[in-house]
């Protein structure tokens, strides 16, 4: 049995770029990311990606990867395709920028039948720009499909889905019946690198691009239900008291003796 | 008055922490607050929402079903909320009330704002207005509703203050019956297992013992483990010491890990990133061990020691040890 996996995988702002690549308008309140900022397909997407790679190592797989957005990256988003995915769909449009959880799964619904027959759809546990954890889920309720969260490992069985799902004391065993939405977290394991022969098959490669009009999307449906009213930076106004001593064993006697002295134990 | 709702959860038959707080919340914007529960045999669960605010309580009881999987909660509040038109649902952030907030809230066609730190009401439109963090904790966000509805916002643990309860509260408790179609459910629990790791569990202790990066190792954790035993606490690990498999992951503290509160945390080896400080932000005192002066950490410690830990934790053990004797 070889089935079909599509793997959602969105391209994000790298989370540990400095904090000067980000600008606020001081007066709209709003985000910018600046030029040169690098881009990162999201970590847990990666994730995904590894996931649908072992299906397709121990059951046999056809992989498809599909993005939404604008202003792809294509050495970022073609990441995948060197990891060993088969296909690449880019669902790109200026009216793909910005866009909330909701019409982000409202668009991606749609592009579904575009897509193709998926029997396993694999998303991140969350996007680690806005951190919602909520497009798989909006997803699975508009296709009606049943979404197993924050897996570790996911097994096919005839026609079935099953998950190990992570729990805070020990974990859970799921079943869902294909096709079905999965997301996934870090403790799946670490994503495997690109092989140099992924990286010259992935470069061969060129992605399917659709846009609004192609998914027979009406982009003055795109209004977000979430208005972002301001961002700001977190202000800090902790004062750590740095401990000095001539050497380490004493700075170490010196933090127990301040915090006996402060009652703190 | 604004009608808020609150998606209650219960631990063992007692009202749970996190919903006092959301109570909290909701105690903060509005008198006109409602709470539902699963189940119909929470008599003193109903009764102690009500010591802490709730004016109403809904208890929803299925005939069918017993299990209250995520698909057969978002059936009962989705029936509760054919009935009742709430302007505001607070939920809290845990697995299940982020499983449950955006396919609810795709179902009733309204916002919602995940992960959120505090709420307030926008004193034009009436709607609420969150705060929550983006980016990693990286930067901070305030979000409004683009519409009426019984928006949805989900509140991060730690985030509130619970109040005191009043005995001389009143309340009315309501018990709604509704069906579950086959249909509503299709995610199959088959097996829980559960880790046991003994001690004191992360959540509850006092004191916190985290390791990361720095440790280079599985084996320091059985120093963390030894220091946090003498104060009375737990150890706790950064993503980074987890996914390298130097512990296990239900001592992530993070993000996506666990969110804790303890009186002290100490970190060894951790850098301090947005992600790991989400998850202690509510910690009163924390103490940094890291060999660089120029990590995060020492931006969110109260009290900071610049160096390699393996040369400053035996001495602050011993010290510990020899005050902790007299
Ligand atoms: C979406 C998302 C979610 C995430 N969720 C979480 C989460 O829930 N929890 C979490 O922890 N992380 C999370 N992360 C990861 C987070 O961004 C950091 O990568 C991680 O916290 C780093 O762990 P660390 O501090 O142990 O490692 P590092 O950042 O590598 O820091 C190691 C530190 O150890 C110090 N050090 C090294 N040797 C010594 C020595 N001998 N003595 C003293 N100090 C030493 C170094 O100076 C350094 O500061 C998440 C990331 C993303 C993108
Ligand atoms: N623009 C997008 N394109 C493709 N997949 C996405 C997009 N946005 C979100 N996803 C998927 O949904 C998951 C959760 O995203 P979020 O709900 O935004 O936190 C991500 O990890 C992706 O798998």
């Amino acid at each position: 049995m070889k089935i079909d996996i599509t793997v959602f995988v969105k391209q994000v702002v790298d989370p540990d770029a400095p904090i000067s690549s980000f600008h606020i308008d001081p007066t709209s309140k709003q985000l910018s990311i600046k030029p040169d900022t690098p881009f990162i397909i999201n970590g847990f997407d990666e994730t995904a990606v590894e996931a649908a790679l072992r299906l397709k190592d121990s059951v046999g797989a056809n992989i498809t990867v599909v993005s939404l957005g604008y202003n792809f990256v294509m050495d970022v988003i073609k990441k995948p395709l060197s990891m060993g995915a088969d296909n690449l769909i880019l669902l790109q449009d200026a009216a793909f920028q910005n866009l909330d959880s909701f019409t982000t799964a409202k668009i991606l619904s749609k592009a579904v039948s575009t897509i193709g027959n998926t029997d396993l759809f694999i998303c991140g546990r969350q996007a680690s720009d806005w951190d919602n954890a909520q497009v798989p889920l909006v997803l699975s309720e508009l296709l009606g499909l049943p979404c197993l969260t924050i897996a570790k490992n996911i097994r096919i069985d005839n026609n079935t889905v099953e998950i190990e799902k992570v729990l805070p004391e020990g974990h859970e065993v799921i079943q869902a019946k294909l096709p079905a939405i999965v997301t996934v977290s870090n403790e799946l394991g670490e994503p495997r690198y690109a092989t140099l022969r992924g990286i010259m098959s992935a470069g061969r490669k060129t992605p399917s691009i659709y846009t609004a009009k192609d998914l027979n999307i009406d982009t003055a449906d795109l209004s977000p239900k979430l208005i972002i009213e301001e961002i700001s930076v977190p202000n800090s106004d902790k004062k750590c008291e740095m401990l000095s001593g001539d050497n380490s064993i004493e700075i170490g006697r010196k933090l127990a003796l301040k915090l006996r002295e402060s009652r703190i134990f | 008055m604004t009608e808020i709702l609150i998606l209650g959860e219960q631990a063992n038959g007692d009202l749970n922490s996190l919903s006092k707080e959301l109570l909290a919340a909701a105690d903060s914007i509005s008198d006109n607050i409602s709470i539902a529960f699963l189940g119909n045999d929470n008599r003193s669960v109903a009764e102690d929402a009500i010591r802490y605010g709730a004016s109403k309580v809904y208890l929803l009881q299925s005939k069918l079903l017993n299990d209250w999987s995520v698909d057969t909660r978002v059936a009962a509040y989705e029936h509760l909320l054919g009935k009742i038109s709430p302007s505001v649902i607070l939920l809290g952030k845990t697995q299940i009330g982020q499983d449950i907030g955006p396919r609810l809230a795709c179902r009733l066609g309204v916002g919602l704002s995940q992960d959120s730190i505090s709420i307030a009401l926008d004193p034009k439109t009436m709607r609420p207005v969150a705060t929550r963090p983006v980016l990693g904790g990286r930067m901070i966000a305030k979000v409004s509703f683009a519409e009426d509805g019984p928006n949805i916002i989900v509140i991060r643990k730690g985030s509130y203050d619970i109040n005191k309860p009043n005995d001389n509260n009143e309340g009315d408790i309501q018990e709604i019956t509704f069906h579950v179609e086959q249909s509503d459910k299709n995610i199959h629990h088959i097996q829980t297992i559960l880790s046991d790791p003994g001690g004191v569990k992360l959540e509850n202790a006092p004191v916190i013992v985290a390791g990361g990066r720095g440790l280079g190792g599985p084996e320091p954790f059985e120093m963390l483990s030894d220091l946090a035993k003498l104060l009375g606490g737990s150890v706790g690990a950064s993503r980074a010491a987890c996914d390298a498999g130097w512990i296990d992951h239900n001592y992530q503290i993070g993000l996506t890990g666990k969110n804790v509160s303890p009186a002290l945390y100490i970190t060894v080896g951790i850098s301090g990133a947005s992600q790991h400080m989400a998850g202690c932000s509510g910690a009163k005192f924390i103490v940094a061990i890291n060999k660089d002066p120029d990590a995060n950490i020492f931006k969110e410690a109260s009290l900071g020691a610049v160096g390699d830990w393996e040369k400053i934790l035996p001495s602050f053990i011993s010290t510990v040890k020899d005050l902790l004797e007299t």
